[in-house]
């Protein structure tokens, strides 16, 4: 049995089963994470014996038929923006270089009830902030399909991991895509539900009207399995939401008989790699032949989401990331003369480039004077791209299209560039601004091997439709 | 020729809500624990954390708003207001500047005239208090203390209605009283659960302009409110005569010096980069809430003074002085509801109450004993079981820690001592030891009497009927 190839559903029935233990599982991955973490560098924090000893704790739960669901006893990564009581949570930032959390965010909490076994925190763009794991403080973490190109950001270290099987499922967050476009360039699932479906209490917030916690995984089942895990009502976070139908695995059938299925053209313009464009068609005919109605059309607005997000983003975040200042935890500067001057310097030495220039885009579009032509006009776009996909989701269940428009560029290529690096958010950037649920899924690979991500969207609260057709899709990639 | 100049002042006046937990969190508000010991991640400020609105402070806030006559926003929403201190644990201030929850209302105040005026209300919002840093002068070093952080406040704006110290006192009295009615707070100056900032500006008589205003911190009583606008004014108006013109600043209030100081020009304000906190939601208010709250607000005082004059037999300054207070109010009419007389209940609180309050520097809100008790006491003097002197003796053991007065009387002794016998035995050998004043009685010397009523007494520890005394006095001489 090599259990870092198993998926979470496998290893949990195994264990179960008593093929094997919570145990052996968490020291096969540790093993596994000993092995290739120098290549690959997916983890901040590895807690070796943290791990080992919940291990123990859980198979004794497991024997004693306390913990029954398909996570207990399978290891989990959680991307480094998750509050972990204990656990160093670093957001891959020098400015939070030793702070450790005295709670544990709610969606942690799901899934410790479920018996998860915590091995430690992976990378990621530093505050979320970026596309390629680059921006972490810690280093990038590489692509284990190919450890010249990046792996995708910011959960680039959760999607990177699940790949290597450092980690049987990880956990990331999706502000802009931060989720499906590292898993589609690791060749892994991953997707962000509905805004408000998992509580955002203690995910250390990037733009907090846009953040959604979410799985990575290695196939669809375990991503319904884990999100049904992570979703509840919780009363510590305003924004979420009370839902009662969040039995997710129940929508796990091959079925897509009479789906309707829209292509926006939008999706498929320039910019767009002609390798991931007949990927992502051929995928939308492997549909249409299970029986799902595929039709083009044109989504429109779609070139203003990149410019509204950065402005709603930055403008959140440059406010959210005000506590970081030295004062009550994390990084202070070590010489200093007075209070503002102590700010500024553990601030300036805190925060890398790329988090820096969305505090002063944030600050400068919140600034007195700017404030309607920019942040208030955002807010109308996003209020019209919502409306958009409003009238799109009254024809079609899903709208599918790529994740990315391209596959994983090379490690420092994309840094050089800021405005490209952006730019490769087109297609994922508007779900988030939209508040609805995304899923990203393998779909094949371009001619260097790298993996690419099919992209399928849906209606508020509708990621059952996106879990059916996932899985099916899935289910014929595996017949081939 | 002089000119004459007149004064327009506006106010900014916070209020600490009497809510249990805090505004975005369940810690406690509570007074005076030990530093950081009601603190949770959410009012420190903790990574992660995310504010949930105690729907208490919404329903006071709207409470305010219905008694001051305002329009209560339907839809209303929190904004951050940045900036960086330490006190302040995310370096933001949640609050509200686009949609208060309350607008457009007004209070009306007795002028010097004797005649009514109104002062609008620009807005009533609801927001947070800050931490509390505390210099440590032997380590060279600040502390903070987040027990306050998180304590729910609302701040009532008004217009620029006031134009002198006298109506803005008489504002400040009117707000206080209508809050403290609602039991929406204690609002008191000097403990800082009502705070008032004092816009002021000064215009030559007649003229429409406003001139430039100034804003005034640190008024910590009535006094020092008074002292500053008076002094801010004679300032301004010295600036202009002196053909120098007023700076719009904010200034920080001295009272100990009598002066006030710059503390920041409009040159350097800062940009608050206001925005609606996107981890709230919007706060809808339902009719249904509005008639709920509608419902149970209270009878305010000129309601009550009303009431009073109707209903009991108590002279006008008492009703004033009564309704002055909440607890006051509250005290009385319970005491009443018991069976009291009203004009006992009244003289009890005008008389020892009020001045043990004064000696002891308290405030209604401090009074511990229960109506209950009081009645007792009324009905112990009543019924002849003390005596006057010995009920004010009881009463000031009440006053600090709410006794049962009979059990006390009991357990004490105090009773007034109807023994016939013994109350004869006693005058009988005060007769012996004194036949002087005997003597002089015997003259015609009518006060001779009350030496003799004193000495009994005093033989007697106070517990006699001063009355029966004089009565046993009489008969035997």
């Amino acid at each position: 049995m090599n259990m870092t190839d198993m998926t979470a559903v496998q290893l949990s029935a195994a264990i179960r089963a008593g093929e094997t233990t919570a145990v052996e599982a968490t020291e096969a991955v540790l093993a596994r994470i000993e092995e290739e973490d120098k290549k690959y560098n997916c983890y901040v924090t590895v807690d070796r014996e943290g791990a080992l000893a919940r291990a123990k704790e859980v198979q004794a739960q497991i024997e004693a038929g306390d913990l029954v669901g398909p996570l207990a006893g399978v290891p989990v990564a959680l991307k480094d923006n998750l509050c972990t009581q204990g656990l160093l949570t670093t957001c891959s930032s020098k400015i939070l270089h030793n702070f450790v959390p005295t709670y544990t965010a709610e969606a942690v909490r799901n899934l410790i009830r479920a018996g998860a076994v915590i091995l430690g925190k992976t990378n990621m763009d530093e505050f979320a902030m970026g596309s390629t794991t680059e921006t972490s403080a810690f280093g990038p973490t590489k692509n284990p399909r190919n450890a010249e190109h990046v792996p995708g950001g910011s959960s680039g270290g959760s999607a990177a991991a699940v790949a290597a099987g450092e980690c049987v499922y990880a956990i990331g967050s999706d502000t802009g895509g931060s989720i499906r476009q590292p898993a589609s360039y690791c060749g892994v699932v991953g997707m962000k539900p509905t805004y408000g479906t998992v509580s955002r209490y203690g995910l250390i917030a990037y733009g907090s009207s846009l953040d959604q916690i979410g799985p990575l995984t290695k196939d669809v089942t375990d991503c319904a399995a884990v999100l049904e895990v992570l979703a509840s009502h919780d009363e510590k976070d305003s924004t979420s939401v009370t839902r009662d139908d969040t039995d997710f695995t129940s929508a796990l059938t091959e079925d897509v008989e009479g789906l309707r299925i829209g292509v926006p053209n939008d999706y498929l313009g320039e910019g767009l790699d002609e390798e991931v464009k007949t990927a992502v068609l051929q995928a939308a005919e492997v549909l249409e032949k299970k029986g799902a109605m595929v039709e083009r059309f044109d989504l429109s607005l779609v070139e203003y989401a990149i410019p509204a997000y950065y402005t709603i983003a930055a403008a959140e975040a440059s406010s959210n990331l005000e506590r970081f200042d030295g004062v009550k935890y994390g990084y202070r500067t070590e010489e200093y003369a007075g209070l503002h001057n102590m700010y500024k310097k553990s601030r300036s030495e805190g925060f890398g480039e790329e988090v820096k220039r969305r505090i002063m885009l944030g600050s400068f579009v919140l600034s007195s004077g700017y404030y309607d032509a920019y942040y208030l006009k955002a807010l109308k776009v996003k209020a019209l791209i919502k409306k958009a996909f409003d009238e799109a989701f009254a024809k079609y269940d899903i709208i599918l299209g790529p994740v990315a428009p391209t596959t994983a560029p090379k490690l420092g290529e994309s840094l050089a560039d800021p405005i490209r690096m952006y730019l490769g958010d087109i297609y994922t950037i508007a779900v988030n601004l939209a508040g609805l649920p995304g899923i990203s899924v393998p779909c094949g690979q371009d001619s260097k091997g790298l993996p690419i991500g099919l992209q399928m969207i849906g209606d508020c609260f509708q990621e059952k439709k996106l879990i059916r057709a996932a899985y099916t899709y899935e289910l014929c990639q595996k017949k081939r | 020729m002089y000119k004459e100049y007149e004064t327009v002042i506006g106010l900014e006046v916070h209020v600490e809500l009497a809510t249990r937990t805090k505004i975005f969190c369940g810690c406690s508000t509570a007074f005076g624990a030990e530093p950081n010991t009601q603190t949770c991640p959410v009012c420190t400020g903790m990574p992660g954390s995310l504010p949930v609105l105690n729907r208490q402070v919404l329903e006071y806030a709207i409470a305010v708003g219905l008694a001051t006559n305002c329009d209560i926003t339907r839809y209303s929403k929190f904004d951050r207001k940045n900036y960086f201190y330490p006190d302040n644990p995310q370096n933001y201030q949640i609050s509200q500047l686009y949609l208060p929850i309350c607008r457009n209302g007004g209070v009306e105040i007795e002028t010097a005239g004797g005649g009514v005026k109104t002062v609008g209300i620009h807005e009533i919002h609801m927001e947070e208090d800050a931490g509390k840093l505390i210099h440590d002068e032997w380590e060279d070093c600040s502390l903070v203390d987040y027990n306050r952080s998180g304590v729910p406040l609302i701040e009532i704006v008004s217009e620029p209605d006031m134009r002198s110290a006298e109506e803005v006192i008489a504002y400040l009295e009117k707000l206080r009283l209508v809050i403290q009615y609602l039991g929406a707070s204690d609002c008191k100056l000097q403990e800082g659960s009502m705070r008032a900032d004092v816009n002021l500006s000064v215009r030559e008589m007649g003229t429409k302009a406003f001139g430039t205003r100034t804003e005034m911190k640190n008024l910590n009583s009535f006094k020092a409110i008074t002292r500053a606008i008076e002094g801010e004014r004679e300032r301004q108006i010295e600036l202009i005569e002196a053909g120098e013109s007023v700076v719009q600043e904010t200034r920080r209030w001295d009272d100990a010096r009598g002066e006030s100081y710059a503390m920041r020009s409009k040159e350097d304000a800062q940009d608050y980069r206001y925005f609606p906190d996107p981890d709230l939601t919007p706060v809808s208010v339902s009719d249904k809430m509005l008639d709920e709250i509608r419902a149970r607000q209270p009878e305010f005082r000129t309601e009550k003074m009303k009431r009073y004059k109707e209903e009991f037999d108590i002279p006008a300054y008492d009703i004033e002085i009564i309704t002055g207070e909440k607890p006051l109010a509250d005290i009385f009419e319970a005491t009443v509801a018991l069976g009291s007389q009203p004009k006992k209940v009244s003289n009890w609180l005008m008389g020892e109450t009020l001045r043990l309050m004064k000696e002891r520097e308290k405030d209604a809100s401090d009074l511990c004993f229960s109506p209950e008790n009081l009645a007792k006491l009324i009905a112990l003097t009543d019924a002849k079981v003390i005596n006057s002197s010995v009920a004010k003796e009881v009463f000031e053991v009440m006053f600090e820690k709410d006794i049962d007065p009979e059990k006390y009387v009991e357990e004490k002794g105090l009773k007034t001592v109807n023994d016939e016998g013994a109350l004869k035995k006693t005058v009988e050998d005060v007769i012996a030891a004194n036949p002087q004043s005997v003597e002089d009685y015997r003259n015609g010397k009518e006060k001779a009497i009350g030496f003799l009523v004193g000495q009994t007494m005093k033989a007697m520890k106070g517990k006699a009927d001063p009355g029966a005394v004089n009565r046993m006095l009489k008969e035997l001489l």
